[in-house]
């Protein structure tokens, strides 16, 4: 099971906890992750990558082990214990304010 | 009789409800808390069939919808568990998809509009502006967006197609957002011609279709602002709202960047009515439910200082439909009020006597059961108010 952490906004609007599991198939790439995510909870389409380009939105950003991977391949493996369920896929929303 | 408010705001969706007296109100909400509103209205086919423009810069654009007057809400066409393919394996539409048409058949591909400093940009989907029900089917919405655009469903909101005619009619390269950005912001349905509609785009002006969206003409003759070089321009104007009256939809009034407009045959040529007005800038503009020549504006003291002058709220109404005005300041603030009243934020009730309501960006609320002679704030504490829409109920 691959454990994805979402924003306080996208778990209310998927009526769902802290972290949702997902049965991901391998290779377990932020793609696959992110395609699987929004299989399960449809209304979160479009909430953290474009309908149409499939880029991620700009407020947003993704880390997991305490790497920032916004900017990397969506279609590189994630790192082991992503994808063994040890460690969590965190989607971030950019902290405004000061 | 029963009166419904639906106020969006900055943080979240309240819904109030109150009996045909209007004094004492019930406040649901919030609703979608933290999320802007930018807009919510009831279907006047289906009073209870309510939708919602929910956006955020974080996470884009949602759309909600209530079949029960706001008491629950879903996302049309995505709810928790349903499947997310049709049996033929194609992905389902969602909700909040809004995807410019750029097909050769009906979009003629229109890539780029005018920025700021005339150079082109390419369209850019950022949020819904403004809902419009259809007058008479409930599952028929049409949404004004930023980047301008029209948006129509005809399924409750599952699946947005663009009204295209509108963007391809041939100046829409030319437009050019205004300070607030290019939003659709107002759709006027003409309640005795179906085939006629009225939209207003900051800051291109308004256009007329009179074939249910398939063409479109601009309709801005007669209207003057400063900045633009052709004083006969086509588009360019920078028209914050319109509205009419259903008895007579062939007069529209207009508030203006700067001026207070009228037309008398449905947008071919403007004069202006903003008469004495202390300022005849401002946002929203209303039309009396009875009496289709009386008029609401509340003045703005200008485009670079947007408060009341004097820190004096007034809303001012003309019962000549224009040009004579009158000061309206019973249990307004008159004295250091510095908030602003957008342009979606005013709605007027059809009860007897017709009842008025603006929001203020300072999070009140204020609403008139006596066409505006007596204020009272219904509200003082919300988040920002983006807009206002009052439903009368049977």
């Amino acid at each position: 099971m691959i454990r994805v952490a979402l924003p306080f906004h996208l778990r209310n609007l998927a009526h769902v906890g802290t972290e949702v599991e997902l049965e991901v198939k391998e290779p377990v790439t932020q793609r696959s992750v992110l395609d699987a995510l929004e299989a399960k909870y449809p209304m979160l389409r479009g909430t953290i990558r474009d309908h149409v380009t499939q880029q991620r939105r700009p407020f947003l950003r993704f880390f997991a082990c305490e790497q920032d991977l916004s900017l990397e391949s969506p279609d590189t493996p994630l790192p082991e214990a992503v994808a063994t369920g040890a460690e969590p896929y965190l989607i971030i929303g950019a902290i405004a304010g000061g | 009789m029963k009166t419904r408010l639906l106020v969006g705001t900055r943080k979240g969706a309240f819904v109030l409800t109150s009996d045909g007296k209007r004094e004492k109100w019930d406040i649901s909400g919030p609703h979608f808390a933290g999320w802007e509103i930018y807009h919510m209205k009831g279907s006047p086919a289906d009073p209870d069939r309510l939708y919602a423009s929910q956006t955020s810069g974080w996470f884009g654009q949602i759309i909600q919808r209530s079949s029960d007057g706001g008491k629950t809400w879903e996302q049309p066409g995505t709810k928790p568990g349903e499947p997310t393919t049709t049996p033929e394996g194609m992905p389902k539409a969602e909700s909040n998809k809004f995807v410019y048409d750029s097909s050769s058949e009906t979009g003629k591909p229109l890539t780029t509009h005018m920025w700021y400093d005339g150079t082109p940009h390419p369209w850019e989907f950022k949020r819904v502006w403004h809902l419009e029900p259809s007058l008479t089917d409930p599952d028929t919405v049409y949404a004004g967006v930023e980047d301008a655009a029209l948006f129509r469903t005809t399924d409750g909101g599952k699946n947005w197609h663009e009204v295209s005619g509108l963007r391809g009619h041939g100046s829409g390269s030319k437009w050019q957002p205004g300070a607030g950005g290019l939003g659709l912001h107002t759709i006027l349905l003409d309640p005795k011609n179906p085939n006629r509609m009225f939209i207003a785009i900051s800051a291109a002006g308004c256009f007329r279709t009179d074939d249910a969206g398939k063409t479109w003409k601009p309709i801005n003759k007669g209207l003057k602002s400063q900045y633009i070089p052709d004083p006969n321009a086509e588009i360019g104007h920078c028209v914050h709202r319109i509205a009419l009256h259903p008895s007579k939809p062939d007069v529209l009034f207009m508030q203006k960047h700067w001026d207070v407009m009228r037309s008398d045959n449905a947008g071919d040529s403007w004069h202006e009515v903003s008469g004495n007005l202390p300022t005849d800038f401002g946002f929203p503009i209303d039309v009396h439910a009875h009496e289709p020549n009386t008029i609401y504006v509340v003045p703005i003291k200008s485009d670079s200082e947007h408060f009341p002058p004097d820190g004096r709220l007034r809303v001012y109404r003309s019962r000549s439909g224009g040009n004579e005005w009158e000061a309206l300041t019973k249990g307004l603030p008159q004295k250091d009020c510095y908030v602003n009243v957008l342009r979606d934020a005013m709605s007027v009730d059809s009860l007897e006597p017709c009842g008025i309501y603006f929001g203020t960006t300072g999070g009140q609320v204020y609403g008139s059961a006596d066409g505006g002679n007596t204020w009272t704030a219904i509200v003082r504490d919300f988040p920002a108010v983006l807009s206002v829409e009052v439903q009368t109920l049977k």
